[in-house]
């Protein structure tokens, strides 16, 4: 049974929801803000960081010093490659864990999530001698299968999540009906965990977007993505907060436009299973 | 007939073999700053001299630091020139990562690198890395608020005249501060500066068997005035300032004094940043009349890793970009105030350079600081600010904590100095020293 909300309390929570949304969005707004202001003037106090003109030249100094497109190009492979590589291996993992369990598949999840526990730093030097002998080193085939084994575990977490929801009597039916394993999860399972599939995507690129320990330790010149581009604008000595400001804004804006079209979807794959 | 084109065949392969093996492309690591930004605004010039293309991977000094050790520490290949500083040119030099700059052409001029320099990025008497640019630290000040408390800055002011002025001049109705300092944990922000204060105090990191020296009372007198000072007279959390938070505060006019880096000089006095930039003025960096001053010596230097396969070329980099020839590019294009400093001796015989209102100032402060003998007492390490030895960063980087924990009024100097003892026993007994 619905409890009854008064109008006022309706208010209430739509004030305090709007408050917690621009405390949360607070830190990007400000990064925006700061990227239209000369360097000077991006050091001041708040309300005079406001009251300073508008500039675009933070922009085009970034554009003229950095390559942005090569590093986004590094981006875009990266995050999708990895999501993309990560789904054939989840989907028939979590194909298997939902529907054909075994007496240890809640073990295997769990170990498959402490894995995610691991300090990323502990691991450094064995994977950096692996990547060498392996000539992987700043190498976006190399970045690729590592960002897809950081994430594989949400990635499979997600998937069985979804997959328990859908009923096993379905893929049954197709079986009995001739289907092979192969069109059973392609033409059965897959089409109904659409929504569920989508948000794993839609995540795990963020994820894979703003990955910056791996992507800055594991490449130079050539496979560099949006973090190190951000990174080479980071300074301990001189003014950098503006052109900081801007690379900033340049590296997190696709991400943000396609989470921004694609919030509804996210949302939905995010609860998706939550309420019964 | 034949054999003419066979001849013409070889010469063309030779000729393509030959223009492959020469025209390289180095990738370089180095550090986000105005210089070595600079310097990547201009490599055109040294492609056009050598035919080599150059790939700039640039990058936070600490992500810098991370990245380049586990690259050099792993053989890993990833760089053909590395950015690194004195702390790490005599160690990395010693463990044999580096080559050795000992073959530079007589054009190049190493004996024009200042002494200081070279003998700081040197191992057993032998160059490891080409210093692209140096720096020290002094005392910036405002000369108007100086003239309003009726005080003059000695050339080579005391611990004790930085205290008075800075009382002068602290005025909390108008937020200025009387002296800004670096309060921030870290081995290279507030642990630089507490280091040299305390050398100039008479305390050292080790004594001559390399025992921790925190119990000794020259470390708390050095503390004790530090805290003393900032607390009366610096700004409200100085405990998490670094050189950017007091670079802010100064430009806009919040500060009497600042003490720090020498390349500070051309930011506080540059008029689109600066709201006091024909206000400033320099003076050596404070001692305690025992004959040390509290300065550093830092140099970014361009190093080239063992085992780069493009050893040849990256040398070329090396001996273009820290060049008296690049001094003069810089010069040309963007004035004399722009050209790298702190790391040839020419550089400062220059008359057109003699004229930037900080450079004898950073040349005195640089020749005021010796890595070699940095202490009142004599300690078995090299480095002023740093002890050149592998275990420092660590050590280095806990105690700063220890000491910007007091800054911030959670523990007294008698409890941090008494936990940087134990931590840098047991780091160095379990180094094995």
């Amino acid at each position: 049974m619905a409890r009854a909300v008064t109008n006022r309390q309706k208010t209430i929570n739509s004030l305090a929801a709007w408050a917690v949304g621009l405390l949360i969005f607070f830190p990007i707004l400000w990064i925006f803000v700061m990227s239209f202001k000369a360097e000077g003037d991006a050091i001041k106090a708040p309300l005079e960081v406001l009251a300073a003109p508008w500039t675009l030249e933070n922009y085009g100094v970034v554009q003229e010093r950095s390559d942005y497109s090569r590093h986004f190009v590094n981006s875009v492979i990266l995050a999708f490659g990895s999501t993309l590589l990560g789904l054939l291996v989840a989907v028939p993992a979590a194909w298997a864990m939902a529907f054909v369990p075994s007496k240890r598949t809640k073990d295997i999840l769990l170990w498959m999530l402490s894995t995610k526990m691991l300090p990323a730093v502990g691991v450094l030097y064995p994977i950096y001698l692996l990547f060498i002998q392996l000539g992987l080193l700043d190498s976006r085939a190399g970045l690729v299968v590592v960002l897809m084994l950081i994430n594989l575990p949400i990635i499979v977490w997600m998937l069985y999540t979804y997959f328990k929801e859908i009923p096993g009597e379905i893929l049954e039916a197709a079986r009995m009906d001739g289907a092979t394993l192969h069109e059973e999860i392609l033409y059965v399972l897959t089409p109904m965990a659409i929504p569920g599939m989508a948000s794993t995507v839609l995540l795990n690129v963020i994820l894979a977007w703003n990955e910056a320990f791996w992507t800055l330790n594991l490449t130079a010149a050539k496979a560099a993505p949006l973090t190190a581009f951000i990174a080479s604008y980071s300074s301990p000595e001189g003014l950098f907060y503006a052109k900081l400001s801007a690379a900033s804004t340049m590296a997190i804006a696709p991400i943000l436009i396609m989470g921004w079209f694609s919030q509804k979807q996210l949302v939905r794959g995010l609860t998706f299973g939550a309420v019964k | 007939m034949f054999l003419k084109n066979a001849l013409r065949a070889a010469t063309a392969l030779s000729l393509i073999v030959a223009g492959s093996a020469y025209a390289e492309t180095i990738t370089i690591a180095t550090v986000n700053n105005g210089d070595m930004i600079r310097m990547q605004g201009y490599t055109g010039d040294f492609t056009a001299k050598t035919g080599h293309d150059v790939e700039w991977v640039t990058l936070e000094e600490n992500v810098l630091r991370q990245r380049v050790t586990t690259d050099i520490s792993t053989k890993g290949g990833q760089f053909d020139i590395m950015t690194i500083g004195m702390y790490e040119t005599p160690i990395w030099g010693g463990n044999g990562w580096l080559v050795p700059l000992d073959d530079l052409s007589a054009e190049y001029d190493v004996d024009d690198i200042l002494p200081a320099m070279r003998g700081g990025l040197s191992h057993d008497g032998t160059l490891y890395a080409a210093p692209f640019y140096g720096e020290s630290s002094m005392v910036m000040y405002r000369t108007d608020l100086m003239e309003k408390a009726g005080l003059e800055m000695p050339a080579a002011p005391t611990w004790e005249f930085i205290r008075e002025a800075a009382a002068a001049m602290d005025d909390p109705g108008s937020d200025t501060n009387g002296v800004c300092l670096r309060g921030k944990a870290g081995w290279g922000e507030g642990g630089a500066f507490i280091t040299v204060t305390a050398n100039s105090f008479g305390a050292r990191w080790f004594d001559e068997n390399w025992r921790a020296q925190f119990d000794q009372p020259e470390w708390k007198d050095a503390l004790t005035f530090f805290v003393n000072l900032m607390n009366d007279y610096g700004p409200q959390g100085y405990a998490t300032n670094g050189f950017n938070e007091n670079l802010s505060l100064f430009q806009q006019g919040k500060c009497g004094m600042w003490i720090d880096a020498t390349v500070a000089a051309s930011f506080v006095t540059n008029p689109n940043d600066s709201t006091v930039a024909d206000k400033v003025g320099f003076a050596l960096a404070p001692d305690n009349g025992l004959g040390k001053r509290s300065n550093w010596l830092w140099a970014w230097a361009l190093a080239i890793p063992a085992g780069t396969k493009k050893e040849a070329a990256a040398k070329q980099f090396i001996e273009w970009a820290t060049s008296k020839g690049y001094i003069e590019l810089v010069a040309a294009n963007e004035g004399w105030a722009n050209v790298p400093p702190g790391a040839r001796t020419s550089l400062y015989a220059n008359p057109e350079y003699q004229a930037v209102p900080f450079a004898k100032m950073t040349l005195d402060s640089i020749n005021a600081a010796d890595p070699n003998n940095p202490t009142v007492k004599p300690v078995p390490y090299v480095g002023i600010q740093f002890v050149a030895i592998p275990e420092f960063a660590g050590i280095a980087t806990e105690v700063s904590q220890e000491f910007s924990a007091v800054y911030a009024g959670q523990q007294t100097v008698d409890e941090a100095l008494a936990k940087a003892q134990a931590l840098t026993t047991d780091a160095m007994e379990a180094a094995g020293y």
